[in-house]
């Protein structure tokens, strides 16, 4: 496969379970290993031995699925301990960018709980925050509503679109296909470890030109999700 | 069939079964089982009364001790007459539970049949427990009291309480030296054993081959080549140290194997989405371990940790074998010199007082973390 994203450009994944959306964005980031091929970040080739991924990790962040908050610090320890230990901020000016994330993301009053007294659309919001808390260039999102709830699920996808009208560059994997027709610059299909079709969300979700690809956006429309 | 509800109760009538309902559920035959546990309860009752006092009459020992003796013997007989209770009313139920059927109230019937089956059962369970303690107490007064004049003489006890209480103190101190050194050197063990990368693969396999090497010796074996070996072979500074510090580096060896594999199993229980969001973060290998996965582990570490701490602290008794003096070693000495092992069943009771009310802390704790793990959404 072969993706280019620009800068302040959402690219959403789409395809079906299996089809290699998550292991695209564990690759970016380096937490999968690429065996051909590279991936470049602003022009430089950041994949392969010799890279240092924690550098390269600090730049790109990765929201998970199951949020993956941790468990013995609460939400305000969560958000600023990276930029505490790693960006080497102080623990006022960390506080600070913390507590501007999560008013953002409307949790301000949650900086003293902890993870397990919030709900699964909570804990998401604050996974975001956590993440942005170490600004990066680029931001990753790994189906980060399929373990919601319904009611949650909207939430969570309000603040992905308040990022992308900021200007945040984001990938994308995601189900929710009504939401990225709505916020997406450009849309991939991806079927099977290949990106399928790739094109501005109008001309995939409309006139797709693959078989698959509408065979895929039928079961899709069929399930209630289009 | 018809359901109705009335004022919140909900009856419902299946009219449409032949024979009604008599065949289907006849209420329960009671009254043999209440018999037979009128007869045991008897029997165990009349035994306990019996058998000890006859026991305690005929012991050759002081009047104060027969006078001790004959106490619990009536007690004991008047806690078995007891049994008789549940057994008496099982049997008046039964006849009841008779009457009202040939009276035609059924279910009456039944609900008191079931009730006399209850007291009856309970009436044998006790009695069945009486008849162990029973044994035990036969046993203890057995061939003139010998059971309890070797094993449990108070004369024995007390003169020998102070010095072995005195002489604990070296359990404990052994105890608390080799657990806070366990905890250091085991870690460490660990950690070497989980490091991903390939440099550390010598040191890997070493850490390995010492966590299998040191739990397959006995630590009986390996205490005495520690504390006698040692000595024996001159190395300069290890050979001048006292034996209590020999035999606290044989514990260490020995336990930090065992303790090794449980700080192991607690880190790699800490889910790999957890290492998975830390280096998405950006932490560094040793960063993520020391934020997020020791802090997750060594919460879950604590039950068994406590657990090998116990046993290390009963462990601790095997310095008898180097010759040092803890309360085990106290008791033989009084032992061999009054030919009377009460001293020796004194320190057990000591380890135990001191060990029960841990294990009960590590039965908590994992009731606790059962019911926060439960309660995880992740």
């Amino acid at each position: 496969m072969s993706l280019s994203v620009a800068p302040h450009e959402v690219v959403c994944l789409i395809g079906a379970s299996g089809s290699g959306k998550s292991t695209l964005l564990r690759c970016i980031n380096g937490l999968e290993t690429i065996e051909e091929g590279e991936i470049r970040l602003e022009g430089d080739v950041v994949s392969g031995p010799g890279v240092d991924y924690t550098a390269l990790r600090r730049q790109i962040g990765l929201v998970f699925q199951s949020y993956n908050l941790f468990p013995h610090m609460n939400v305000m320890r969560n958000v600023t301990i990276a930029p505490m230990k790693i960006a080497g901020l102080g623990r006022g000016p960390a506080e600070e960018r913390a507590r501007a994330l999560l008013r953002r993301v409307g949790l301000e009053e949650k900086a003293n709980a902890y993870p397990d007294q919030l709900s699964g659309g909570q804990q998401q919001r604050v996974a975001i925050a956590r993440a942005m808390a170490m600004e990066p260039k680029l931001l990753l999102l790994d189906e980060i509503t399929s373990a919601l709830d319904p009611e949650l699920v909207n939430e969570v996808l309000r603040m992905v679109r308040d990022l992308a009208e900021q200007g945040m560059t984001m990938v994308l994997a995601t189900h929710e296909m009504g939401f990225a027709r709505s916020v997406a610059n450009t849309v991939c299909f991806l079927d099977n470890g290949q990106i399928l079709e790739m094109g501005p969300p109008e001309q995939i979700f409309e006139s797709p030109s693959e078989k698959r690809t509408r065979e895929f956006l039928r079961t899709v429309l069929e399930a209630g999700q289009l | 069939m018809s359901a109705t509800s009335t004022e919140g109760r909900l009856a419902v009538d299946v009219d449409a079964v032949a024979g009604g309902v008599r065949r289907l559920a006849p209420p329960p035959r009671s009254l043999a089982l209440a018999g037979a546990a009128v007869v045991a309860a008897v029997l165990v009752a009349a035994a306990s009364w019996g058998l000890p006092l006859r026991s305690v009459s005929a012991l050759d020992a002081t009047s104060d001790a027969k006078t001790a003796g004959t106490i619990v013997a009536v007690v004991f007989g008047f806690l078995a007459t007891l049994l008789l209770i549940p057994a008496i009313q099982g049997t008046a139920l039964s006849l009841r539970s008779r009457s009202l059927e040939t009276a035609g109230e059924i279910v009456e019937s039944r609900h008191i049949a079931a009730r006399a089956c209850e007291k009856a059962r309970r009436a044998l369970g006790y009695s069945l427990a009486v008849l162990v303690v029973l044994g035990l107490m036969l046993f203890l007064l057995a061939n003139d009291a010998a059971i309890i004049e070797t094993f449990l003489s108070w004369e024995q006890i007390s003169r020998s309480a102070v010095d072995i209480l005195r002489a604990s103190w070296l359990n404990v101190w052994i105890a608390v030296v080799a657990e806070c050194l366990i905890l250091v050197f085991a870690l460490t063990l660990a950690l070497v054993r989980l490091s991903p990368s390939k440099a550390m693969a010598p040191l890997r396999w070493l850490a390995i081959a010492y966590v299998d090497v040191f739990r397959a010796i006995p630590l009986i074996i390996l205490l005495y080549l520690v504390a006698f070996g040692i000595p024996l072979a001159g190395i300069p500074i290890l050979s001048d140290l006292p034996t209590t510090w020999l035999i606290v580096i044989g514990l260490t060896i020995t336990t930090s194997a065992y303790v090794a594999e449980v700080f192991r199993s607690a880190i790699e229980s800490v889910h790999w989405s957890q290492t998975a969001a830390a280096k998405s973060l950006g932490f560094s290998t040793l960063q993520t371990s020391r934020y997020v996965v020791v802090p997750q582990a060594v919460r879950r570490v604590v039950p068994p940790l406590l657990s090998y701490f116990i046993g290390l602290q009963k462990d601790t008794a095997l310095v008898l074998v180097v010759g040092a003096i803890d309360a085990f070693g106290q008791a033989k000495i009084y032992a061999g010199n009054y030919f009377n092992l009460s001293s020796v069943t004194f320190v057990a009771v000591i380890f135990i007082a001191i060990t029960i009310p841990q294990t009960r802390l590590v039965d908590y704790l994992l009731a606790r973390e059962e019911r926060k793990t439960g309660m995880r959404k992740l």
